[in-house]
C-alpha cells in the first residue's frame, strides 16, 4: 500500500521492463527488483518455479543475473592483491580460467563468496553477490591499498545472462562463432555473441548444471535484444525464462552456498565445508591465521544435508533437535521442496557428532517436531559426459 | 480468472460457498489471486473433522515451493469434511482455485457472512492492493 517509496529505492537491471512485460512476479532481492518466476505463456508453455527448475535440469533456462556485482583488479601487483584478499590460490589460474573462492574476515568468516576470473596477465575479475556489492567493493579496495593495483567496480557495465541446462551449449553455439566445445567447466573465452564482438563467455553457473554466463553491455536496447535472441534461439530446445525462485532451488539441490544462509560473517570456512576451496599452503591471506587455529581446535558445527521423513517442509531458520526432541542442536540454513528429486530437502548446521549419514534429527515446523535424516550431498549431481 | 458471484471473500484471500438449502454448511478455499501470489502449491496443512475454526483466526497453512502462508477462517464453525485429495495433489489449488475446496464447516453464526466481500468488492480490493 505504501510501497511507492520502497519500490523507487530498489535497483533495477537493464532488463527490468522486459521481465515486467513477460508478467514476471517481482521481488526485492538484496535491494534489487528481480523476477522470482514467470507466468505461463512463453512459447505456449506452462510457467512457474517448478517448470523453470525442470527446464534447467532437462533442457535450458535463461536467467538475468545482472544484479551480481563485478570488481576488476588490474596492475603489476594484481595477483598479489587477489592472493591477499581471497582464500583460493589465484596463482594457479591460467589466463582464461576461473575458480570459486571467498573473501574472508580476519576471524575466518565470510565477507562473501566470489568467482575469480583471470582475464589477462595482471588482470582479474571478481564476480560477487548482489546484496553485498558495496560492502565487497569497499572491503577489496580498503584491503589492497598497499598493492600496486587498481580496483574498479565494473558491476554496472554488464548485463549478465546465465544460460543453464544440458542444452545450453547447443543453444549458445547458434549465437556465437566461438567454439564452445573448447571452453571447459570454469574456463572462459571472448567471442562474438549476437553480433557483439569480444563478449565474455564463461562456462560457469549456479545451478549444478552445465551452462554459460555471458556479459554484454548494460544498455537497455542491447540487453533486451540479446535476451530476446537467446529466448528465440532456445525455443527449439524447450527454453524457459527462469527467475530467482528456480535459481534458489537449483543451487540448493547442488549444495551451492548462498550468502546470508550457508555462509555469513559468523560462519567459518571449515563449518561451511568449503575446505577444498581454501589453500592453506598459500603463505598469507586475510583469515588464514584464524583458520589455522580453528583447524587445530576443531569445529563446533558443520553443514549437512537433510531429507524430511515426515510430511512437512523445513524452512530457513527452523530449529533442529536431537532424535529424542530434548536438545536443540542446530538450525536450517536453506530448506525447500526439491522440484527435481520430489523430496523435501534442507541444508542445516549441526554439531559434528550429528553429521553422520542416516542420523535422525527433528525439525521444528510450527511447533511440531518432524523427523528428518542426514543424507549425502550434493542432493543432485549431474551425470558426467562420457 | 473471474471471481464467482456465489462465493463470499475475505481480505486474506479465502472464499466460502454456502450451497445447501438450510445455509448451515460452508465450503472454504483460497482465491485465484492467492494461488497466483503463492506460486506452485506443494503442501497444505488442514484441521481434522470435528475441529473448531474461528472467523479471522488461522485454521491451517498452505505452502508453495518458496513460501508458507497462513489460512484464515472466513466464518466460525466446526469442520465436517476435509478435502483429502489435496494431500496428494495440492497443485489442484493452482489449477482450479475456486473449486479445489479445503474444508466444509457447520457454520456457527450465519451473521458472520454479512461482513465478507462480494465478488465485485473482492475484485476491487485485489486491484487496489496491487497498486
Amino acid at each position: 500500500m505504501s510501497s511507492t517509496i520502497a519500490t523507487s529505492a530498489l535497483r533495477k537491471t537493464a532488463l527490468n521492463p522486459v521481465h515486467r512485460a513477460l508478467g514476471a512476479k517481482m521481488v526485492d532481492f538484496g535491494g534489487w527488483d528481480m523476477p522470482v518466476e514467470y507466468p505461463a505463456g512463453f512459447n505456449g508453455k506452462p510457467g512457474g518455479l517448478i517448470q523453470e527448475h525442470m527446464a534447467v535440469r532437462t533442457a535450458v533456462g535463461l536467467f538475468d543475473v545482472s544484479h551480481m556485482g563485478d570488481i576488476a583488479i588490474r596492475g603489476p601487483q594484481a595477483l598479489a592483491a587477489v592472493q591477499h584478499i581471497s582464500m583460493n590460490d589465484a596463482s594457479k589460474l591460467a589466463i582464461g580460467q576461473a575458480h570459486y573462492s571467498a573473501l574472508l574476515y580476519p576471524q575466518g568468516t565470510f565477507v562473501d563468496d566470489v568467482i575469480v576470473h583471470r582475464m589477462g596477465e595482471d588482470d582479474y575479475l571478481l564476480v560477487i553477490n548482489a546484496g553485498t556489492r558495496e560492502k565487497d567493493f569497499h572491503w577489496v579496495r580498503d584491503n589492497t591499498r598497499s598493492f600496486d593495483a587498481n580496483v574498479e567496480d565494473v558491476g554496472d557495465k554488464y548485463t549478465q545472462l546465465a544460460i543453464q541446462g544440458p542444452r545450453a551449449a547447443e543453444l549458445l553455439q547458434k549465437l556465437t562463432g566461438a567454439d564452445l566445445a573448447k571452453i571447459k567447466n570454469y574456463w572462459f573465452a571472448h567471442g562474438t555473441v549476437c553480433g557483439l564482438p569480444n563478449t565474455l563467455i564463461a562456462r560457469t553457473g549456479y545451478t549444478a548444471e552445465d551452462g554459460f554466463e555471458i556479459y554484454v553491455p548494460s544498455d537497455e536496447a542491447t540487453s533486451k535484444r540479446v535476451w530476446n535472441e537467446v529466448l528465440e534461439a532456445g525455443k527449439e530446445f524447450g527454453i524457459l525464462p527462469a527467475g530467482l525462485g528456480a535459481r534458489n532451488t537449483l543451487r540448493l539441490e547442488g549444495k551451492m552456498a548462498l550468502y546470508g544462509h550457508e555462509i555469513s560473517d559468523e560462519i567459518t570456512v571449515w563449518e561451511a565445508t568449503l575446505d577444498r576451496f581454501v589453500k592453506m599452503d598459500k603463505p598469507e591471506f586475510i583469515g588464514r591465521a584464524a583458520l589455522e587455529k580453528q583447524r587445530a581446535g576443531g569445529i563446533r558445527r558443520t553443514l549437512v544435508g537433510l531429507e524430511m521423513l515426515d510430511r512437512g517442509i523445513a524452512r530457513d531458520g527452523y530449529k533442529l533437535f536431537d532424535e529424542g526432541g530434548h536438545e536443540e542442536i542446530g538450525y536450517v540454513t536453506s530448506g525447500s521442496p526439491s522440484p527435481f528429486l520430489k523430496k523435501n530437502i534442507a541444508l542445516a548446521y549441526v554439531p559434528p557428532h550429528f553429521s553422520s549419514l542416516d542420523t535422525n534429527v527433528l525439525v521444528e515446523v510450527r511447533g511440531q517436531k518432524l523427523r528428518a535424516k542426514v543424507v549425502p550431498t550434493p542432493f543432485y549431481k549431474r551425470a558426467k559426459k562420457a | 480468472m473471474a471471481y464467482p458471484k456465489e462465493l463470499k471473500y475475505t481480505k486474506e484471500h479465502e472464499w466460502v460457498r454456502v450451497e445447501d438449502a438450510t445455509g448451515d454448511i460452508g465450503t472454504i478455499g483460497i482465491t485465484d489471486h492467492a494461488q497466483q501470489a503463492l506460486g506452485d502449491i506443494v503442501f497444505v496443512e488442514l484441521p481434522k473433522p470435528g475441529a473448531d475454526i474461528t472467523a479471522g483466526k488461522s485454521f491451517g497453512t498452505v505452502e508453495s515451493v518458496k513460501a508458507v502462508s497462513e489460512l484464515y477462517a472466513p466464518v466460525s464453525g466446526s469442520v465436517t469434511a476435509v478435502n483429502e485429495e489435496l494431500n496428494t495433489t495440492p497443485e489442484k489449488i493452482n489449477r482450479e482455485p475456486h473449486t479445489a475446496w479445503m474444508l466444509k464447516v457447520k457454520i456457527k453464526d450465519k451473521g458472520e457472512l454479512a461482513s465478507l466481500l462480494s465478488a465485485g468488492d473482492y475484485e476491487k480490493f485485489v486491484a487496489e492492493e496491487g497498486k
